[in-house]
């Protein structure tokens, strides 16, 4: 069947800079370029391009531009390109549309919205160069009190505590999705910068074991690559319910990535499907979360946090709540704009809710049930900058996770082909050709950059409010305004209009 | 209903914001003495407030009714003195009421009327609240919902005198020269965001404890919200009130001694904490995990009172000046060091405390509490 899919960029090659050098036919992973040794000059076939730039950044002379396809319907509100495009892919295949990356739509992005406060005369600003600045974190259970005895020694036990030196973690990316590359230069930097990672659904490579002080290893519906010695190796055991890119669907790791590293890690069959369910098969209700929140908690020797992720779905306060009193440590919720290795393109734009929204209701409800203490919340989806970490913890997160940032950190372009199996940066594939791209020494340095930026950023922004510890940023929503909101907005974020 | 903090807080900033001066003297021994030194050392300090508010808290004020709970009111108008005692009357025995005499004074003007009783649960039942907790309802429903009534000062054998104005000139106006007793704090206020009012100045009182407080509280927004989750309301957006609220949870509720609460309230750094031995950094660090929501941060010097002791504490990195004097059984705690020197010119020592170190004086007549934090402790015995 012809297809009648345009080209989505032109490739535009200046002549007179390139030299046949063919770096661009190497890096392409797309099959854009070739070389035609009969003309001796490179050839493009642009219908591939997915603008991933990788051999805009790699030509040594410049040659090339990666230009958008001007290529113009007629202007219709309703019938857009990109509508018209999945509809034309959807008529030549008859499937699913697949994509990778988080929801690309205009839903309101409410960091955008917000804006911070900053002291003014009566309370001083604190420099942060010349005054300590404390970004420490500990996620975990905590009383409501502490009891002393006469001699004002400890009579209460605190659940067990992970501390973060940054509140800022590594998002679930299981290995499979990503390359193990990926993964051991998130590690690294993670133990670098004194924060976790997480290992995503699909166990834990015996190369990343020394790394487990700093891992939170994740047990979710598939529970792949899940035993004893993978549950003690890390500092959090994360159950996960869901994923923000897309609620309410399971996981499908295809054959081809399933090479003999990863079904040794996942502990299946080489080259056969990883498929994830949708729900876990042994939770169906809150009680059944409980039963598993216990086993592990038993399986650990209470040593370690449990963790319960979720997407952020209508009512996530309830949900939360509950989780919290099924005896879960840490919530994490997974917002609208939490991204994946690959989910279904009507999933992923259409379903959850917005992040902000989530975490201020479960935020709200656990302070109004008195039950806030007992649980950490962290959130992830979307978190771009340091801005949006102080904005997240202002609005009541203990702590944030990124997944696309530091993927961006290590290259990624985010040209949403994660899916394909053939980034060009290396990063989400198990193709060993294109993984040796992603050198964990190089990767490591660049990921950890990245997060001593954000905490620098993150101590001026305290300072300036005259705050110098994260504990009284953290849900103190007085600090935040709100600009363009409608009231029942400010009213669920609990923050009042810029101005008031 | 009576919105109080549309009073304190008219334009419904955030929170008020003031800045101010603070004194506060206690006799260790429990000798009584007169208001008259700390009006002068206060007034010494005149620059620190703008005239909308200044006030004072003595101990040991009343020894003919130690027993009694001493209600201090002010009212707009009489209709709300009708409506109070009628309330009052239900609620207490009242053992003896009279007019808190006052002196014509020419900077004070339009005062509220100004009444005292001295109060009894007698035989009432309180099923299963302490008498405490009784007195603090009944104290919360004169102040949310009998009109233009106000109850400024509810402890036993102690008071508040406060008012708009300068402090020497409330001193002045209350004749606290003719009064005695062996602890007095007093403020002078500088508010930004309110016009005063006679009931916002300080010292803020409950019970016997009273809080004077210089400064603004940047984690304000978190500690309300913190607060909020153990039932305490912020009816009046102030700073001086979330302290006020974290003491209470803190002392009566938790039981914890001040030497604790002020690690809390301005905890250690996480550095100094990891240098602390093994006992001390697990301690700390318990405190700093499950009270972070109650750290005070941001500048603030804070003098807290109740029977007995007096505390001096700053926040952890001293934003806000606190200095300390000591002669004998005396322990002076002040925003300047002249105001001490002024009114006890051989002071054996005068220092400045490291920021969030706790001054504890306590009454030597009471037997101490038992005390292991080192070094965060002074005594003026």
């Amino acid at each position: 069947m012809k297809t009648y899919l345009p080209a989505r960029f032109l490739v535009e090659r200046n002549a007179e800079r390139c030299i046949r050098c063919k770096v661009c036919t190497n890096q392409c992973s797309f099959d854009v370029h070739s070389y035609d040794s009969e003309e001796d000059c490179i050839q493009s076939r642009e219908e591939n391009c997915v603008g991933c730039h990788r051999c805009v950044i790699f030509c040594p002379t410049r040659a090339i531009t990666i230009r958008k396809n001007p290529l113009e319907y007629r202007e219709n509100y309703n019938w857009r390109p990109e509508v018209i495009e999945d509809i034309i892919k959807q008529a030549e295949t008859g499937g699913v549309l697949l994509t990778g990356m988080g929801d690309d739509k205009a839903q309101r992005i409410y960091w955008d919205h917000l804006v911070l406060n900053a002291s003014q005369v009566t309370n001083p600003s604190i420099d942060p160069l010349r005054e300590p600045m404390e970004l420490t974190t500990f996620l975990g259970r905590k009383p409501d009190r502490v009891e002393l005895s006469d001699d004002l020694s400890l009579k209460t036990e605190i659940a067990p505590q992970v501390k973060l030196e940054v509140p800022v973690m590594f998002a679930a990316m299981s290995y499979g999705a990503v390359s193990l590359h990926v993964q051991e230069s998130l590690a690294r930097a993670a133990t670098e910068a004194g924060t976790l990672w997480n290992t995503g659904e699909g166990g834990l490579h015996p190369r990343l074991y020394k790394y487990g002080k700093n891992t939170i290893v994740q047990v979710a519906s598939g529970r792949f690559g899940v035993h004893a010695e993978y549950l003690n190796a890390g500092a959090v055991v994360e159950i996960k319910i869901g994923q923000g890119a897309k609620p309410g669907i399971g996981g499908h790791l295809p054959g081809e990535k399933v090479s003999a590293e990863v079904s040794r890690t996942r502990m299946i069959p080489e080259g056969t499907d990883a498929l994830s369910p949708a729900p876990q098969h042994d939770i169906y209700s809150i009680e059944d979360l409980s039963q598993l929140i216990y086993a592990l908690k038993e399986a650990t020797n209470y040593t370690k946090p449990i963790s319960v992720k979720i997407a952020a779905v209508h009512n996530s306060a309830a949900i939360a709540s509950g989780i919290v009193r099924a005896g879960a440590d840490i919530v994490v919720l997974d917002g609208l704009r939490g991204a994946t290795g690959a989910a279904p393109k009507v999933i992923r734009d259409n379903v959850g809710i917005p992040i902000e929204m989530a975490l201020a209701s479960v935020d709200a409800r656990l302070r109004q049930e008195g039950i806030r203490n007992q649980a950490s919340i962290v959130i992830s989806g979307g978190i771009r900058s340091a801005g949006d970490v102080a904005k997240a913890i202002a609005l009541g997160a203990d702590a944030v996770n990124i997944g696309t940032a530091a993927l961006i950190a290590l290259g990624c372009t985010v040209c949403q082909q994660c899916h394909t199996g053939k980034c060009a940066w290396g990063i989400c594939t198990s193709d060993l050709f294109l993984t040796k791209r992603i050198n964990p020494d190089i990767g490591a340095e660049r990921v950890y950059n990245l997060l001593r930026g954000w905490s620098v950023e993150l101590k001026d922004i305290m300072g300036g409010l005259g705050v110098n510890a994260v504990e009284s940023l953290r849900g103190n929503r007085h600090h935040l305004r709100g600009i363009g909101l409608t009231d029942t907005e400010l009213n669920i974020l609990g923050v009042q209009m810029a101005g008031s | 209903m009576k919105k109080l903090n549309l009073v304190q807080n008219p334009y419904q900033d955030d929170k008020v914001i003031d800045a101010c001066s603070i004194f506060g003297v206690m006799d260790t021994s429990g000798r009584r003495f007169s208001g008259e030194g700390i009006t002068r050392a206060i007034a010494n300090m005149h620059m620190r407030g703008n005239g909308l508010g200044g006030g004072f808290a003595v101990y040991g004020l009343y020894p003919d009714y130690v027993d009694h709970y001493a209600f201090h009111i002010m009212y707009l108008n009489p209709c709300a003195k009708t409506d109070t005692e009628a309330f009052l009357k239900d609620h207490f025995d009242t053992v003896h009421a009279e007019r808190i005499p006052t002196r014509p004074t020419p900077a004070i003007t339009n005062p509220p009327l100004m009444w005292r009783y001295f109060l009894d649960i007698g035989k009432r039942r309180l099923e299963d609240l302490t008498e405490d907790d009784y007195v603090v309802n009944r104290v919360m429903e004169i102040n949310t919902r009998v009109a233009d009534a106000f109850v400024f000062s509810s402890g036993k054998n102690m008071g508040v005198f406060k008012g708009v104005g300068y402090p020497e000139d409330i001193s002045e106006f209350f004749r606290l020269e003719e009064y005695e007793g062996y602890l007095w704090t007093s403020h002078g206020r500088f508010p930004t965001n309110t016009p005063g009012w006679w009931g916002g100045a300080h010292p803020f009182n409950i019970l016997d404890w009273t809080v004077v407080h210089n400064g603004e509280i940047s984690s304000y927004g978190i500690n309300r919200r913190h607060l909020e989750q153990f039932g305490y309301f912020c009816t009046m957006q102030t700073d001086t009130e979330v302290i006020a609220y974290a003491v209470d949870l803190l002392i009566r509720k938790h039981k914890l001694p001040f030497e604790i609460v002020a690690k809390i309230m301005a905890s250690p750094f996480w550095a100094d904490i990891d240098r602390e031995p093994e006992k001390e950094k697990k301690l700390y660090r318990t405190l700093r995990q499950v009270y972070g929501s109650l750290l005070m941060n941001g500048p603030f010097t804070i003098i807290i009172a109740h029977q007995g002791e007096m505390v001096g504490l700053t926040d952890r990195i001293r934003l806000r000046p606190l200095t300390v004097g000591v002669k004998g059984d005396m322990l002076f705690l002040s925003s300047e060091e002249a105001s001490i020197r002024l009114i006890c010119p051989d002071l054996e020592k005068a220092w400045i405390p490291v920021g969030g170190e706790p001054i504890i004086a306590r009454l030597k007549t009471k037997s101490p509490k038992p005390v292991s934090a080192k070094k965060v402790t002074v005594r003026a015995d």
